[in-house]
């Protein structure tokens, strides 16, 4: 697509926000109507597309992606009445008499950008956000998932309003020109490096930016735990997602140096009830999304270092772009695979003297944007909550806390930053205005010029809030 | 402006360091010298200097940036920070409109007050949220004008040797770029009141202007001074539109009983925020969030969002290892797909019946 037609298709979207259309309760409610119909009536394209992209299998993307996507709209479509109404709030004695409120209003028109692991999930989603919020949205989807992206310009095409929300497909030279527009936000999901080169564009047209990004997500395993549905819980948010390619899979188990085994035969055992003796055989994980991360992963693996570490897995099938579920027992801190994000198959476990040491070992590294803790202990429970800076938290579950609405799902540090999900992607994508009434009653003359020190003493006692010293100021004592 | 956001910091459990601004040396170096009395020095460190110490800092890697300025130094604060991905607040400025629908008598009294105040009061206008224009219909624009020029004696005195309560102007630099707004051809021509310079003092009288040109610096810059620009429109709802095709400011003042006229400023136009019926004075109320929107910057401070804009809201979900729900896990197979569409509907009858074909859980899923 040439420079001209991004320009062209921004200007469109200026225009009609310009308008006040997507200001409408009613627009907003038709839109996201819409984008309900195309997961209902769409479910089976959808999930072809994401099966020719990645291979995944049709339960991870209905559940995880299209019946995410349909909540979501619901949601919006059952809250948007009250998540548009001004908030009352309670204004002091200052200003008083005055009433005050915060007002919601739409930030103009939006840029958001996609990535490949969740290609259908992670373009919908801000943008139903930015939808409800009364925004103008452009949506660029990834040119890793193409098939995706093919899908979502054809359906959103055909059952939105195009002159409000457009998709531009296309890979780093859209992206490039897309992001030298002006923009009045921009949500990026993807990696750290692209990240900085999203924020420092937005920086020259003083655009605010939210990063979902990723990092190492540490799972911390303690004893006197179910081991066998932390096994389970702990596989379900590795190879169950995407094949370990998620932002919030764990990456990897940090554990003591005595019970490491036990965890190791529990995955094993339960990994091979799900994916049976022959994992690269299984209809239920996904490939390795493309060859570049298919030599990378195969890079972490063979790095001498933890080549001789494999425990369980190993397999690797090129043509097909499988790899097989992988662990890897007392990896070194400084090999490779515990320096970068995995976003693969390959589950390091890292052992402990005491499992207390884990927590400054998670600390040690860049903020991840999920930490996790398998434990029955309240204290320890307590302690990582409080010490462990990451952009959430889950105890004895892994990313779960995806689907609850009600927490706000973003990163911190390296992680990103800013957060949506439920009502979060409604103020993700709003200005709070801030509204104060006043009328002419309650004139306090002491706010003007000539000044004087009773009207010094005055204010004050004002600002105190002190009746008493309010009153003597009046009556000069 | 350098306490402020330091005790959101605190309260929010942060380390800090403070930049106080080079252009006021004696606050800065007074900050310097006290706080360090007070507070932990290993938490709360003060640095002072320009714009080369200010670089320096930005090389850092910071959890996050806070920035009070202008939009320039603001672009270049926010590229320093994409190298480390710190978030930032960006507290920055704007032509911010007052708009004065048709008032009389002690009404327009105190209006005419709350402008005045709301220009000269804050610093002689160089403040983010003071007035920098304004907008009124034509017809009323004499009477507003004579009680305007009332009003800034009583106030300030009318000689620009012996003003009082107002500010002079910071610096020469700062000085000088205000005069050469008052010398573009046009503008000059439509001062009505004021324009008298005193540089050995940096003073600028309070001087109103009246229907200056639009493309002029003074219309498209903020100002940042003691010059008021008055703007005549046919109808007052043609501000609207006026301000609409400006940068959105950080506040907007409406000077109206007008209940639709209200509604519509609130609707059409966008800005940090509005004040209906007075100036500056939101900026004291801790319960509504201070911050800009567009050109004005992003972020928000004050009372609780002080607190807020320097914590991270860390979600966290507990669990229990009970209950275990089987359609969780693979293999995957279309009992367990139905399951799963079934609960995300909340369809506990569908979900019933549904288990009571039990049996179909242990089928593998063999076409797809």
């Amino acid at each position: 697509m040439a420079a001209v037609d991004v320009e062209a298709a921004v200007k469109e979207l200026r225009n009609t926000y310009s308008s006040g259309k997507t200001k409408s309760y009613e627009w907003r409610i038709s839109q996201l109507e819409a984008l309900l119909k195309i997961v209902t009536h769409h479910e089976n394209e959808i999930v072809e597309a994401v099966h020719s992209d990645l291979c995944k299998p049709q339960t991870e993307t209905s559940f995880q992606e299209i019946f995410s996507v349909a909540s979501s709209c619901k949601l919006a479509l059952k809250e948007l009445r009250r998540w548009m109404k001004p908030q009352k709030v309670k204004t002091g004695m200052l200003t008083f008499p005055s009433s005050g409120e915060i007002v919601p209003e739409p930030l103009g028109v939006v840029l958001v950008i996609s990535t490949w692991n969740y290609p259908f999930l992670i373009a919908v989603d801000p943008v139903i956000g930015a939808i409800a919020a009364g925004n103008a949205v452009v949506l660029k989807p990834s040119e890793v998932a193409p098939a995706t992206s093919a899908l979502l310009s054809k359906l959103l095409g055909e059952y939105l309003d195009t002159s409000a929300v457009k998709v531009i497909e296309g890979a780093v030279r859209e992206t490039t020109e897309l992001l030298a527009q002006k923009w009045d936000k921009i949500m990026y999901t993807g990696n750290g490096r692209v990240a900085r080169i999203v924020l420092a564009a937005a920086a020259k047209h003083l655009t605010p930016v939210i990063l979902e990004l990723g990092g190492k997500c540490p799972a911390v395993v303690d004893a006197n735990i179910n081991l066998k549905v932390t096994a389970r819980r702990i596989i379900s948010g590795k190879w169950g997602c995407n094949n370990g390619q998620t932002c919030i899979s764990p990456d990897y188990i940090l554990t003591t140096k005595e019970y490491a085994p036990k965890v190791v035969d529990a995955l094993a055992a339960e990994l091979e009830k799900f994916y049976g003796k022959d994992p690269l055989g299984s209809n239920d994980l996904s490939r390795i999304v493309n060859i570049h991360h298919f030599d990378r992963l195969e890079k972490l693996m063979d790095d001498e270092k933890v080549s001789g570490k494999i425990v369980h897995g190993g397999q690797r099938d090129k043509t097909n772009l499988k790899i097989a579920p992988t662990i890897l027992l007392d990896v070194e801190e400084d090999s490779l695979i515990m320096n970068e994000e995995i976003f693969g198959p390959l589950l390091p476990i890292v052992t402990v003297n005491k499992i207390e040491d884990s927590f400054g070992a998670i600390n040690a590294k860049g903020k991840p944007l999920a930490a996790y803790l398998f434990t029955n202990d309240k204290t320890l429970k307590e302690e990582f909550v409080r010490s462990v800076s990451a952009g959430a938290i889950a105890i004895n579950e892994t990313a779960l806390h995806f689907m609850e609405v009600g927490l706000p799902f973003g990163g911190v540090g390296e992680s990103g930053m800013g957060s949506y999900h439920g009502k979060f992607s409604f103020d993700a994508f709003s200005h709070k205005k801030a509204v104060l009434r006043r009328g002419f009653g309650g004139e306090v003359s002491a706010r003007y010029p000539p000044y004087a020190p009773w009207k010094l003493q005055l204010l004050k006692a004002l600002v105190k809030g002190n009746i008493i010293e309010i009153l003597r100021a009046l009556l000069g004592w | 402006l350098t306490l402020d956001p330091l005790i959101g910091a605190i309260s929010a459990g942060n380390t800090v360091v403070i930049k106080p601004s080079e252009l006021a040396p004696a606050c800065s170096s007074l900050l310097s010298s006290t706080i360090p009395l007070y507070l932990d020095n290993k938490a709360v460190k003060i640095v002072e200097g320009g714009s080369d110490i200010a670089q320096e800092l930005l090389q850092q890697q910071w959890d996050k940036i806070f920035f009070t300025g202008s939009p320039r130094v603001g672009r270049i604060v926010m590229s320093a920070a994409a190298k480390h991905l710190t978030p930032v607040t960006l507290e920055l400025g704007g032509k911010c409109p007052v708009i004065l629908d048709s008032y009389s008598g002690s009404d327009l009294k105190s209006a005419v007050k709350r402008i005045a105040g709301g220009k000269w009061g804050p610093c002689a206008g160089q403040a983010c949220i003071g007035i920098d224009y304004l907008l009124v219909q034509q017809k009323l624009a004499p009477v507003l004008i004579e009680s305007l020029k009332r009003c800034i004696k009583r106030f300030y005195g009318d000689n620009v040797q012996n003003l009082q309560s107002i500010c002079r102007i910071v610096n020469k630099n700062h000085f000088d770029r205000i005069c050469n707004l008052l010398e573009e051809p046009g503008v000059a021509a439509s001062i009505i009141y004021g324009g008298s310079l005193d540089r050995e003092n940096l003073m600028i009288e309070p001087t109103i202007l009246l229907d200056p040109p639009l493309d002029a610096q003074i219309m498209t810059e903020e100002i940042f001074g003691p010059l008021l620009p008055i703007i005549t429109l046919d109808k007052i709802e043609e501000s609207i539109d006026f301000i609409n095709a400006r940068p959105k400011p950080l506040a907007i003042y409406a000077f109206t009983n007008d209940k639709k006229l209200k509604d519509r400023i609130l609707q059409e136009t966008s800005s940090g925020s509005v004040t209906f019926n007075d100036t500056i004075i939101q900026f004291i109320c801790d319960a509504l969030p201070f911050g800009g929107v567009g050109q004005s910057g992003f972020g928000r401070y004050h009372g609780k969002y002080s607190f807020d804009t320097f914590s991270h809201e860390k979600g966290v979900l507990h669990r229990s290892f009970f209950p275990e729900l089987e359609p969780r896990y693979p293999p995957w197979n279309d009992f367990k797909l139905e399951f799963i569409r079934l609960a995300y509907n909340f369809d506990y009858v569908g979900l019933l019946l549904h288990l009571l074909g039990l049996r179909r859980l242990f089928i593998p899923n063999r076409a797809r």
